[in-house]
């Protein structure tokens, strides 16, 4: 029998979280043991933000993604084989293996795309919040970025021009307090990346990333704000990377003690006090979870680990929707 | 087909207005549209027609190409109106790394059918930041076509086409082309992307050449015909896709090439079609290709100074003699 949805609703949260952290940190003993090409990039300490926003948000509300993507994919709701897959560089990912853990995407789960350029999502946003608009839906855009993105020109550029024309984009600053190893105290000229909203006319909330309730509220407030025609809106969640920019980076920028003491705020932890605290979760409960969410991605492994490669000769394909007509010739395009 | 006379500027507003009228999904963003009707009067009597779909920006590059690209991702069909080509630099993220790559990067999962318009070209004294030719830079990005028609009747073809293509298409109008007038047909027609054009026919000398230099290959191969000299102007009209087959029927025509645009020769898009002749059609030739183009120098302001570098129709005659002269 399914438990009341007042319990249920918390307890999906908790799911959610327990997911991104196991595929996280499955990415993350593959890539240690040489089993996934390229480069990646863990959100292992940042799941509460994901989680929160895409509770509020429906299937057919977009999101634009980072390369700090996968947690913001599978809140969306991405199929973690398929995520797999890609980062295996496989022909069943999300991208047939043309894309890799920077570039997924679902188009049909409204994911426009995790991005290999800092800040590379703000103007998508803005575009597909004006298509919304344009084609008269009620759909929002969430637009997630770093503390890093928001000191390049597109975050300027997107923030006045969604203000504007009221956009319903909400733009998260995922503010884990390094763009890759400049800490943001150096690099950003306010305290607050919140304050930046002030300048465009919209709101701006600066909150605790960690707390997957408070973004939920700070994004729920947001899209409504978006659903009603009122505007965009930019939330700043602070939170912290426990793990290095990319996997194998030395971490010079900062100490052990450091890392060691925000891994005390673990959002999963904070979190879980929360439920038992409220009655909503017990042990058992807790380990049936935890052990879904790694059976989940184990067998999201076995899935990407069986699927073939690609035909090398597909690295031709898919760049054109249209006809190239004797462009397309032996050997590829030319 | 009855026709009448249009200015390219005239074919352009009527290609957007057909285009706009046939799919609600079609809009223009940009800067200055809607006060003058676009710093060409490429847009004149559209906002008035389609209100809310002709959207003025704040001049905000960046985020006005990637609003199209958002907006082209989400089910509409934008026609993005770059100003000034020199200002491309500006949204070069926009359009090479994201507009390009995004359907190859997500494994085909999406299209993208923006048009992605701009004025370039030097000869109005405008200098180094608004008169550049850039269409090499693009030709060299997968994922983009490249267009660059010169006469009215090109122009309205292609860009009904190309807003109906799903593919980011980049659309370059020489600015001194805009008051050109020629015979557009009453009724509508479209021309495919990568199709060439014979404007002359000859059996001499072929000139491959697009944009502006049309008119100046035109003019030199009036002159050359008085001595005799018949030159063939193929107008390539789209730069990806090139239409290779036209290329290769005049080449194995008339067996000598010269190679035309106003950019700076380098690493320009005639160095890859001379290229690719030498590959493909080596025997065919009977001298060698030479390129017509600007010396590699940004654009003077002063009027000597502009047109000491701009290469116009003395320059291809002059190309025309040398290849002329050369003994098999």
């Amino acid at each position: 029998m399914a438990p009341a949805p007042s319990s249920e609703e918390p307890l999906s949260l908790y799911r959610t979280m327990w997911r991104i952290r196991a595929f996280e940190t499955k990415v993350g003993e593959l890539f240690a043991s040489n089993r996934i090409p390229g480069f990646v990039h863990l959100s292992i300490g940042q799941e509460a933000i994901p989680t929160g926003v895409s509770s509020v948000l429906g299937p057919e509300d977009y999101i634009t993604s980072t390369h700090r993507g996968h947690g913001h994919m599978l809140a969306k709701g991405a199929d973690p084989r398929r995520m797999m897959a890609e980062l295996f560089g496989k022909s069943t990912g999300y991208c047939k293996g043309k894309g890799g853990s920077m570039h997924i995407a679902d188009f049909g789960l409204g994911v426009l795309g995790a991005n290999g350029v800092v800040a590379g999502g703000f103007p998508i946003a803005v575009g597909a919040g004006l298509s919304c608009k344009l084609r008269g839906t009620r759909q929002v855009v969430v637009c997630y970025f770093g503390d890093g993105a928001s000191n390049r020109g597109p975050f300027h550029e997107a923030l006045n021009m969604a203000s504007i024309w009221k956009l319903p984009v909400i733009f998260v600053c995922e503010n884990n307090r390094f763009a890759s190893t400049t800490p943001v105290g150096y690099s950003t000229s306010v305290g607050r990346i919140a304050v930046r909203a002030k300048g465009y006319g919209m709101p701006g909330k600066s909150i605790d990333g960690n707390q997957v309730l408070e973004v939920r509220e700070a994004a729920r407030e947001a899209v409504e704000r978006a659903r009603e025609g009122e505007g965009p809106s930019l939330i700043e969640a602070r939170t912290y990377r426990f793990r290095g920019h990319f996997e194998g980076d030395p971490q010079r920028y900062r100490t052990k003690e450091e890392v060691e003491k925000a891994i005390k705020r673990d959002p999963i932890l904070l979190f879980r006090r929360e439920l038992m605290k409220r009655g909503l979760l017990d042990p058992e409960r807790d380990r049936e979870i935890q052990e879904a969410a790694q059976k989940e991605m184990e067998e999201a492994v076995r899935f990407a680990e069986e699927s073939p490669l690609p035909a090398p000769e597909e690295a031709l394909e898919d760049l054109y929707a249209g006809d190239v007509g004797q462009a397309a010739g032996k050997g590829g395009l030319r | 087909m009855s026709s009448r006379e249009l200015t390219n500027t005239e074919a352009m507003a009527e290609a957007l207005k057909e285009e706009m009228e046939r799919d609600p999904s079609v809009f223009i963003i940009g800067e200055d549209l809607t006060a003058h009707g676009g710093i060409f009067g490429q847009f004149i009597g559209l906002p008035e027609a389609f209100p809310g779909r002709i959207i003025d920006t704040p001049i905000s590059e960046t985020a006005i190409v990637g609003a199209g690209l958002g907006a082209a991702l989400t089910g509409m069909r934008p026609f993005v109106d770059l100003h000034f080509a020199d200002f491309v630099t500006t949204a070069m993220d926009e359009i090479a790394n994201q507009a390009a790559k995004i359907r190859y990067m997500f494994g085909g999962q999406t299209k993208i059918p923006m048009v992605i318009w701009a004025p370039d070209g030097a000869g109005l004294s405008a200098a180094a930041h608004h008169s550049q030719s850039l269409e090499a830079w693009f030709v060299h990005t997968p994922g983009l076509k490249v267009v660059s028609p010169c006469l009215p009747y090109d122009v309205k073809g292609l860009i009904k086409t190309a807003i109906r293509d799903d593919d980011p298409v980049v659309f370059f109008m020489h600015k001194k082309i805009f008051a050109k007038k020629g015979p557009v047909p009453d009724e509508e027609y479209l021309i495919p992307l990568g199709s060439a054009d014979l404007k002359t026919e000859g059996s001499d000398v072929t000139v491959i050449t697009y944009s502006i230099m049309v008119l100046h290959a035109m003019e030199a191969a009036q002159e050359l015909a008085r001595e005799g000299i018949r030159v063939e102007v193929l107008d390539l009209r789209t730069l990806w896709p090139l239409d290779w087959e036209a290329v290769a029927r005049s080449v194995s025509k008339t067996h000598r090439v010269v190679v035309a645009h106003e950019a700076c020769i380098t690493g320009g898009v005639g160095a890859e079609v001379a290229a690719r002749i030498q590959e493909e059609l080596f025997d065919e030739l009977d001298a060698p290709i030479l390129r017509v183009g600007a010396p590699r120098v940004p654009h003077p302001f002063s009027p000597p100074l502009e047109s000491f570098i701009l290469p116009g129709p003395q320059n291809i005659m002059e190309a025309v003699h040398r290849i002329m002269e050369t003994e098999i």
